[in-house]
């Protein structure tokens, strides 16, 4: 599943917010998710995420296939959410844990995933690689047109 | 020379003989009286060689009446240079009888002090001083009084402590003792040299509080060396070098100076200190004067101007500043060398400051002018004003170093007004925002926003929006007048940074809402005092 990475505001910017992208299986029609977990393993759980100073020294290190949660829909599925983006872990969003009708609602903005600070030096070629909207929109619809 | 006892001599001598000069020798001899020190140098050196002479004279008839005929004995012996003399200086080096002294002494005038290394002499004739006020007079400062500070090389304290010992191995034999303390001091011998001399040449007095400095650096590339025994004897008192420079500071080796003991002292450094080829250079002659502060509010009409400078990779984003648009004509009146500017508080690049505008204070270093009128400073302000419709400046005054602090005061804890344009994605009437006029106090948490999430730890800030007042426009516009707490990020109140500002604008109205514009309109902080513009 792709994920579109949202870079805020200016390119030089470098703050990444993940969140679900349009296609995402729970953002369709009829899904209703059942639970959100942020304990990804034995030992992970990115709720115990602690970032301190300007730096952000202490904060977990994503890889792009770092999961970042699991979400399970009442329908039995469940869908691990990857990072995708190389960088600190600075927050996830507990809101979604409290309220996860947001997730779906305003995936885009208060429904956000989490929050991913890249390497200085990483960041120009993250936003490279990244697609902008009407790249995604292309994809998609070849999607659809291939798998018909 | 009256301020001269008996029981100085032996020290003059001694001194004189191992190539010490006039000056230095008063110092040694705790000579406190200023003047004295400002006589010509040709003059010290008559009177000293008179001292000597009277006494030797004194000594001659002294000796043919006292038991002590040795003293005539040894002049004349030394003469001959026979053997088996008393040697009059114990246990030291073989020195150069009285005769052989008045031959070097003659070339005294030439010969460089070995304490002082030419600072007490050369550096205290007129030709250095003309040479240091045409560098202050070519810098073309502005100033109405000066401070003289000197650097000297470390090693003039090394050799201060073996002129010191030897002197005071000497007075040991008479019984007498000399404290560290009660020798003059050689900056301040200089200082009382020097000072007349500059105040006469530049027409204005020598203050130690002055803002306008003259610095001299000096440099003994012969003697560098000598410090280096103090780095084996007492090596935690030196610290490994920063950058490249040398190890061995003034402090550094006055620190080492007070640890080592005297027996080590001895083993490791000349006593009498060895006489140099040549005299200290003067590396540099530098003027400085001290900062002066110029304090305001300036209004910004632009949503397109960051307040510093935009560069990104050496790269400009934006033209140009609101720091460097007021700076720029600040910075060729006062001929300074660079600026800082500070502000209570600083506002986006595209958000207006309106109202009274906001408190600003440019520190300029190193200005070459400094007086400037009240009706000077008006001037500047309407040039600074003509000169940019971007921003405008007002209260235009000089202000003390202490007064930034006030307005730094501003930034944390006064309140702030804001107009904001705001749209919501579903239609509003009048009635569904007339609410937010009644909403006193509002508690928010604020999350570090988003955008400044880069170079901001993360943390949340709880602030407070005193009032609001509502202006309809349309089913998806309004304008709010906000009042709040210093620190209160207004954009991310109103759409709300992805649900990391709680509440907001859009959690209130039920809405998705968005800031268009946002303008200051006030920036309460009573200060700088307003004038009359």
């Amino acid at each position: 599943f792709l994920q579109l990475q949202h870079n805020n505001c200016i390119s030089f910017c470098r703050i990444c917010v993940i969140t679900l992208a349009e296609a995402h299986p729970l953002l369709q029609n009829g899904k209703t998710i059942k639970s959100i977990n942020y304990q990804i393993s034995a030992n992970c759980s990115r709720l115990q995420n602690k970032v301190s100073g300007k730096s952000k020294r202490g904060a977990q290190f994503l890889t792009e296939l770092a999961p970042l949660c699991r979400i399970s829909s009442s329908d039995g599925e469940e869908y691990t959410i990857y990072s995708c983006i190389r960088g600190r872990l600075i927050e996830v969003n507990e809101n979604i844990l409290s309220n996860p009708a947001i997730l779906q609602e305003k995936p885009s903005t208060e429904g956000y995933i989490a929050v991913v600070l890249p390497k200085f030096e990483e960041s120009k070629s993250i936003t490279q690689g990244l697609l902008t909207q009407k790249e995604y929109e292309e994809v998609l619809l070849k999607r659809l047109n291939s798998s018909s | 020379m009256s301020s001269l006892t008996e029981k100085d001599r032996p020290i003059v001598q001694l001194l004189l003989n191992t190539g010490t000069c006039p000056r230095c020798i008063l110092r040694f001899c705790c000579v406190g009286s200023q003047t004295l020190y400002r006589h010509p140098y040709k003059d010290l050196m008559k009177d000293l060689k008179e001292f000597l002479k009277n006494n030797q004279e004194k000594e001659d008839t002294v000796c043919s009446d006292v038991v002590d005929p040795p003293c005539k004995r040894i002049r004349l012996e030394h003469t001959e240079g026979g053997p088996g003399d008393l040697n009059h200086n114990g246990a030291l080096q073989q020195i150069p009888s009285v005769n052989d002294g008045n031959a070097a002494m003659e070339d005294s005038a030439v010969k460089v002090c070995n304490v002082c290394l030419g600072i007490l002499q050369e550096f205290c004739e007129v030709d250095f001083v003309k040479k240091v006020c045409q560098k202050v007079n070519s810098a073309d400062y502005q100033f109405t009084s000066f401070v003289f500070s000197v650097s000297l090389p470390p090693q003039l304290s090394v050799r201060e402590r073996a002129a010191w010992l030897l002197v005071k191995q000497e007075m040991g034999k008479l019984g007498l003792s000399l404290a560290k303390d009660d020798i003059v001091q050689l900056k301040e011998a200089y200082k009382w040299i020097i000072h007349p001399q500059l105040s006469e040449e530049l027409g204005v007095p020598a203050d130690g509080k002055s803002l306008f400095e003259v610095s001299v650096v000096f440099a003994h590339p012969e003697t560098e060396d000598e410090c280096r025994f103090l780095a084996t004897a007492c090596p935690d008192c030196f610290k490994p070098a920063k950058n490249k420079q040398s190890v061995f500071t003034r402090m550094a080796v006055i620190k080492a100076l007070e640890k080592i003991k005297e027996e080590d002292f001895l083993k490791h450094f000349p006593c009498p200190p060895s006489s140099p080829k040549n005299l200290c250079v003067a590396l540099e002659i530098q003027c400085n004067n001290g900062a002066v502060f110029v304090a305001g509010r300036y209004n910004k009409y632009s949503r397109n101007l960051p307040q510093t400078p935009w560069i990104i990779d050496g790269e400009r984003k934006l033209e140009s500043s609101v720091e460097e648009l007021i700076s720029e004509h600040l910075m060729a009146e006062f001929k300074a060398d660079s600026f800082n500017f500070s502000s209570s508080g600083r506002e986006d690049v595209d958000v207006r400051t309106l109202g009274n505008g906001r408190p600003f204070a440019i520190e300029l270093v190193n200005p070459r002018r400094i007086r400037f009128t009240a009706e000077e400073m008006k001037g500047l302000q309407q040039t600074i004003n003509n000169s940019s419709d971007k921003i405008q400046v007002r209260d235009l005054q000089l202000v003390t170093r202490s007064a930034i602090g006030r307005m730094k005061e501003g930034e944390e804890e006064k309140t702030k007004t804001y107009s904001a344009l705001i749209w919501t994605d579903k239609a509003i009437q009048k009635e569904d925002i007339a609410f937010l006029d009644d909403i006193k106090e509002l508690k928010l948490d604020q999350k570090t926003p988003l955008r400044v999430l880069h170079r901001r730890p993360l943390a949340v800030r709880c602030r407070i929006i005193h009032t609001m007042q509502s202006e309809y426009i349309d089913e998806h516009h309004f304008r709010l007048h906000l009042k709040t707490q210093a620190g209160t990020y207004i954009k991310e109140f109103v759409h709300g940074d992805f649900g990391r500002t709680k509440p907001n604008i859009g959690s209130l109205l039920n809405r998705t809402a968005d800031i268009l514009e946002l303008d200051v309109e006030s920036v309460d902080v009573d200060w700088p005092p307003t004038l009359d513009n």
